[in-house]
């Protein structure tokens, strides 16, 4: 075996820029994404019981089917309709999209984990509706949804490797690329999965602190 | 007969049992008392080899515990044993949990097992049971769905480790009239218990645990009505309360 | 917009896109029934005194869920290459999902164990079972009955996570049959929009008779 690697700095620096692209796309996804499962999240714990069902399985649909064609199939709408968006916009939404049917899965589960109770004292001090709401239930269901929320962003930031798909060189992509050309297909994925496990990694870390000081207010 | 002689049991750094001595005759009924803490559920664990003990000697029927070629499986065929909490196989019907060790570990025929079960259930009242899932049971039935269990491998002894503190005060009675049966009945026993009136009523002699040592030992009137060492006397003013 | 769709074209595809349907059942069960028993294996070495298995267990659990499942087939396809060992597009697939079950598994599995109390061990060895007898008749069913939905889960997961073979070469799964057929029309909207449909069935149909098991076995 040959030790001589043709693996240079600038293809190192190559699959760091696919790295920030996969990072990117996680950003933008996980910030609408979030946005949209918590209200459609909010929605559905206080809807009754047809329309929660409706929209519980509209974001369904979105947990079954592989994300894959998800990316195809917006990709197809999108040169169809003529709306002219880069792949990497259609990324971001239909990650978004993904991302935001998990999240009100979480979301509402974590708003109806608050017990009673705790309502019923916040009403009886005299709070109104929607005070309760922001003082009381939403930093409990916070607290309570936090974990999945990050295993969800975890998740997404896996995910992103699908766009290579739709022609996004992210880091899976950038690494194959180097790979073709150097034929070191160990080397260079081993350095790709050392990539992928630092970011997460050091995320589990940050958000790990978070919920340990968090852990400080505990019952 | 168990010989419990000069025996040592530590967890990591901690030294739970500090030097125990006991003699278990048979047809005897031995209690052991004593604060939570003292040891006295690792001293039961470690007579039938749950727990292994550091110096010492414990042997049933001079079979030595913690002898390596000792058959520990074989050997737990002979003593039963009764725990506080969740000791039933909840996935388990009444009639499936006392069946089970018949055939697995006895290796007994279906019909032999289910007999036997059916014999030792009916004895102990829970005859209408026998299809029932334990979560469906109350805490008392289960307690005694676990004696029967034990009972019907034909134990030479029985070791009941507060099987009553984790009843409803209302279930206790049932219970307790389950040992007084077994007593009856000639059964070798060591029971820890909080229940110190029982403890009285039935054993045939007392131990006070204290620490990982037996401060006090001897017949039930003595200990109980005239408790000589200081922590005996505190344990007892507390508990009798 | 100047697009017709063209849907008679797709019905028409149906029949392959069933046959690769029952390709892509075959991959997600095989990984998950290799999954299972990897992951009971990685459970029981990751709780054991000895350091060699727990860190290789815990090794292994680590890489399966911090890196992307598509890393994982990648690794397995391009990576046992160095090796000598060449594995097709199906096997690299199979073995990928595998890797990423017996991960996700081997955790759930551990925290199904932590929910078993450690008496019923105890008591199973009381009466004279030894540890294999104790795991079979006692902690096996009611580890079972904790971990089903999450297997259950697991295995809708590795049903979707088929479909990534595709870009490793796979044309003989749902996903693989779609994409050869669209790249000879180019009816990329309407073929992809009937295997999303034959995808959610399949997963529909699949936690529906999970469902109907559960409610069979575990009665009590």
């Amino acid at each position: 075996m040959n030790f001589m690697s043709e693996f240079s700095l600038n293809d190192f620096l190559y699959m760091t820029k696919g790295l920030g692209v996969s990072i990117t796309l996680t950003l933008w996804a996980v910030f609408f994404g979030t946005l949209m499962g918590i209200i459609f999240g909010f929605v559905r714990s206080v809807v009754g019981f047809f329309l929660n069902f409706i929209i519980g399985s509209i974001l369904d649909i979105f947990r079954s089917v592989p994300l894959l064609i998800q990316l195809i199939l917006a990709n197809a709408l999108s040169a169809i309709l003529k709306f002219g968006y880069s792949p990497f916009q259609i990324s971001c939404i239909v990650l978004a999209v993904y991302t935001s049917s998990y999240v009100s899965e979480t979301v509402r589960s974590g708003l109806l984990s608050v017990p009673i109770p705790f309502r019923r004292s916040s009403r009886s001090l005299g709070l109104t509706y929607f005070q309760t709401l922001k003082e009381i239930i939403f930093p409990l269901a916070l607290r309570v949804s936090f974990p999945s929320w990050v295993g969800i962003t975890l998740g997404v930031f896996k995910d992103t490797s699908l766009v290579l798909w739709i022609g996004i060189i992210e880091l899976l992509k950038s690494s194959q690329i180097i790979i073709t050309r150097t034929q070191e297909p160990l080397l260079i994925l081993s350095i790709a999965g050392i990539l992928y496990f630092t970011v997460s990694f050091c995320f589990t870390r940050v958000t790990g602190m978070i919920e340990k000081k968090w852990e400080k207010y505990e019952l | 007969m168990i010989n419990i002689i000069d025996v040592y049991k530590s967890f990591g750094k901690l030294q739970i049992l500090k030097g125990i001595n006991m003699e278990v005759k048979k047809n005897k009924v031995h209690s052991i008392l004593g604060a939570s803490g003292s040891g006295k559920s690792t001293l039961l664990q470690c007579i039938n080899g749950l727990e292994k003990i550091q110096k010492g000697r414990i042997l049933v029927d001079g079979i030595e515990v913690g002898d390596k070629k000792t058959n520990l499986n074989f050997l737990r065929t002979k003593i039963g044993i009764v725990f506080q909490q969740f000791n039933v196989f909840p996935h388990l019907t009444t009639l499936e949990n006392v069946t089970l060790a018949l055939k697995v570990v006895l290796k007994k025929r279906n019909k032999d097992a289910k007999e036997i079960a059916l014999q030792q259930l009916e004895k102990i009242g829970l005859s209408d049971k026998i299809n029932t899932y334990p979560s469906k049971l109350s805490g008392g039935q289960q307690q005694r769905l676990a004696i029967a269990r034990a009972l019907a491998m034909s134990p030479s002894y029985m070791l009941f480790d507060e099987i009553t503190s984790a009843l409803d005060p209302m279930l206790v009675g049932e219970v307790l009239d389950a040992l007084r049966y077994l007593k009856n009945d000639g059964m070798t026993m060591m029971i820890i218990t909080h229940e110190i009136r029982f403890a009285k009523e039935v054993s045939d002699k007392i131990s006070f645990l204290h620490e990982g040592v037996v401060i006090e030992s001897g017949a039930p009137k003595d200990i109980i009505d005239n408790p000589k060492e200081t922590e005996t006397i505190k344990f007892l003013e507390r508990s009798l309360k | 917009m100047n697009y017709t769709f063209h849907w008679y074209p797709a019905f028409k595809l149906l029949p392959k896109m069933l046959i690769g349907s029952i390709t892509t059942i075959e991959v997600a069960f095989l990984s998950i029934l290799f999954g299972i028993i990897i992951a009971a294996i990685l459970a029981i070495a990751k709780n054991s005194k000895n350091k060699i298995f727990s860190s290789f267990a815990s090794t292994w659990i680590e890489i399966s869920r911090n890196t992307p499942a598509l890393y994982q087939i990648y690794m397995a396809y391009f990576g046992l290459g160095t090796f000598g060992i060449y594995v097709g597009s199906f096997g690299a697939l199979l073995i990928g999902i595998t890797f990423n079950n017996a991960g996700y598994l081997a955790e759930i599995f551990r925290g199904g164990l932590r929910a078993i109390p450690s008496t019923q061990m105890k008591t199973a060895r009381s009466l004279g079972m030894n540890f294999i007898q104790s795991f079979i008749y006692i902690i096996f069913p009611q580890l079972f009955r904790i971990v089903f939905h999450s297997i259950a889960n697991q295995t809708v997961w590795a049903i979707l996570m088929t479909s990534l073979g595709v870009i490793v070469g796979m044309n003989s799964d749902l996903m693989g049959v779609t994409n050869e057929l669209n790249s000879l029309s180019f009816r990329t909207f309407e073929y992809f929009l009937l295997a999303a449909i034959l995808y959610y069935l399949i997963t529909k149909l699949f936690l529906g008779s999970a469902f109907l098991i559960n409610l069979k076995l575990f009665r009590y």
